[in-house]
């Protein structure tokens, strides 16, 4: 059952000119995320912005031991990561949430691949704790325009996540795209039971969710559509659910995800 | 203990605060989030014979103190409704008004007669006022004689209340709610959403998929509360006021306009825990201003000071 805090600001870490991490006092709602799930943010009471916008909860912040906040991922692009970016500490943050169906996490034998583009590391920072909780070896294919775009990258290593990165203009890892990794490491994973999660752009989902099919290996994606309520209210946020091999519906992905089995979604719809 | 009932033809609701067709799914997807039976009523989204798919993303975008939807009325069809909705309304114990919406004269009617026979549907909202479809609706919506033919078509077949939802695309909506009052309506519904559009400049491209869409929120509050003064002076039947209610004072401004209740949808995307933030603020100004019912409350504007001028202006 989502719950609406208004969550203080603890504090906003500037990764770059563009992207921030912002941590958030909203215990309620952080102890009660699952890996993929999110919250639906408003800044400020007024008409502008109107409406909240979905955000991926990246952390689960504790303190000795205790869960005390959240921090949202974000990237600087409209108004309300403007207002998330600007953010300083004690701003007060309406967050309502947790929200939406998450991942669903393997354990060993299985690896756990986890490919992420941009700002869709959001989720894969709470995912890789529960996977690696349970044993499972965690992999993050992680790609971005550049390097500096590259974040939290000792944050995953210290905790045992092999990365495997890529950069559009070649400054770290592959010179390229993210899925370029992928298949090779598909290709050399005869035999081996391997479950891929992915978050990024639309584009990169639908790549990433061929590839696994393609190597016959299961897949989820999360999927980020605009959306009005985060509750089902508006049938704003519809993705093409495949019916058979020609046919389609439309799901609301608030309520039928974020999270989607690779295979499930419709993409050339 | 204030009165916070209305009346709508034989239908009693408990208070003047309604979900907004289009703005609270069926109603089953908020039960999480507010106890559906606290609602004066909840109209769910739009409903035709047969189930829809809707129109492709984008479905939604921002404008200024508002948005644009153009959902294309996604939906189950009446029979799913009927199985597999109604039952958790009726054990939530909702006031549920259903939001019917045809392609043709003979299609309301249908939906009027499956809805009559199902346990649990408390009144018909006919829905002729959708922009975003092309088939249908509107085309009643935007016609009086249309209105008339498809309200007293609607009322032959049903015990059960009817309200038409007018549309504010139209020059003069009053005219609309009189041809529905002739007609033998039980109260109307006003406003649906104004027709409006949203073009991305960098890539020249309309940013709905549909190109145009309803216009809802904050932004079209003014023109709403206007229209339903002017549907007060014209006809005596219930009127349900909407149009970016976000507030109390938002809701008991439209009452004061003429409104008999009020319908809240956009603002229950942005604060889905509103419903009692509203009956508490009703209540307290009730309260305040000494209102022991709060249907004596519907068109008491005061325009003695200002009516000249708002007639010559
Ligand atoms: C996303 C969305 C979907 C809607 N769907 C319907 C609908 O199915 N039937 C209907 O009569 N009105 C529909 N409406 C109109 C609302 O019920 C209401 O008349 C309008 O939004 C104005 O009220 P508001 O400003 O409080 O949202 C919809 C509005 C929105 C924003």
């Amino acid at each position: 059952m989502p719950v609406d805090v208004e969550a203080r600001v603890i504090r906003n870490t500037r990764l770059s000119s563009e992207y921030n991490v912002l941590a958030l006092a909203a215990p309620e709602i952080a102890a009660a995320t699952a890996p993929g799930q999110f919250v639906m943010v408003k800044l400020g009471r007024g008409s502008t912005p109107l409406l909240r916008r979905p955000f991926s909860v990246f952390e689960v912040l504790r303190t000795n031991g205790r869960v005390d906040g959240l921090t949202l991922l974000s990237k600087r692009v409209g108004v309300t990561t403007q207002m998330l970016f600007d953010a300083v500490e004690g701003d007060v943050v309406s967050c309502l949430g947790p929200l939406g169906r998450p991942y669903t996490p393997v354990d060993p034998p299985a690896d756990a691949w986890m490919v992420a583009g941009g700002v869709g590391l959001a989720p894969f920072a709470t995912l890789a704790e529960v996977l690696l909780a349970r044993g499972t070896g965690v992999t993050l294919f992680y790609g971005a325009r550049t390097a500096r775009d590259l974040f939290y990258l000792d944050w995953f290593r210290d905790r045992g996540v092999r990365l495997s990165l890529a950069t559009e203009d070649g400054s770290l890892g592959d010179h390229g795209r993210v899925t370029a990794p992928l298949e090779r490491a598909l290709a050399g994973a005869a035999g081996r039971t391997v479950m891929v999660y992915a978050c990024g752009p639309e584009p990169m989902l639908e790549a990433v969710a061929r590839l696994a099919a393609k190597y016959q290996r299961p897949s989820e994606v999360s999927v980020e559509r605009v959306m009005g309520c985060g509750l089902g209210g508006c049938y704003s946020c519809v993705i093409p659910i495949r019916d058979g091999p020609k046919g389609h519906h439309y799901v609301r992905s608030c309520l039928g995800g974020p999270v989607f089995a690779g295979d499930q979604i419709a993409w050339d719809r | 203990m204030t009165d916070l009932s209305i009346q709508i033809g034989p239908l009693t609701l408990k208070n003047p605060i309604i979900a907004a067709s289009g703005c609270f799914g069926y109603g089953v997807e908020y039960a999480g989030v507010v106890d559906l039976s606290l609602l004066g009523g909840v109209a769910v989204k739009g409903l035709f014979l047969a189930p829809r798919e809707g129109h492709p993303p984008e479905r939604i975008v921002e404008t200024p103190a508002g948005m644009l939807n153009a959902i294309g009325l996604q939906g189950i069809g009446v029979h799913r409704f009927i199985a597999e909705k109604l039952p958790e309304l009726r054990d939530r114990r909702a006031t549920v008004i259903v939001n019917i919406c045809g392609s043709t004269l003979e299609e309301y009617v249908e939906l009027a007669r499956i809805l009559s026979d199902a346990e649990g549907v408390a009144a018909l909202e006919l829905n002729i006022s959708c922009p975003n479809i092309k088939e249908g609706g509107i085309t009643f919506g935007c016609s009086l004689t249309g209105t008339y033919d498809v309200v007293s078509a609607v009322k032959k077949v049903t015990p059960l209340p009817v309200i038409p939802k007018l549309t504010p695309n139209v020059t003069d909506v009053a005219s609309f709610a009189r041809a529905s009052e002739d007609a033998g309506a039980d109260a109307v519904s006003l406003v649906n959403t104004f027709l409006a559009m949203a073009i991305d400049v960098e890539t020249r491209r309309p940013k709905l998929s549909n190109i145009v869409g309803g216009l809802s929120g904050p932004a079209i509050r003014p023109i709403a509360v206007r229209m339903v003064y002017e549907c007060r002076r014209t006809v005596k039947i219930p009127i349900i006021g909407m149009g970016g209610i976000a507030s109390a004072t938002d809701a008991l401004e439209f009452m004061i306009a003429g409104a008999d209740a009020v319908q809240v949808g956009t603002a229950n995307f942005v604060d889905p825990f509103i419903w009692t933030k509203l009956l508490d603020g009703i209540r307290d100004y009730l309260g305040r201003h000494n209102i022991a019912r709060v249907r004596e409350l519907t068109g008491t504007i005061d325009t003695t000071a200002r009516e000249k001028e708002w007639i010559s202006s």
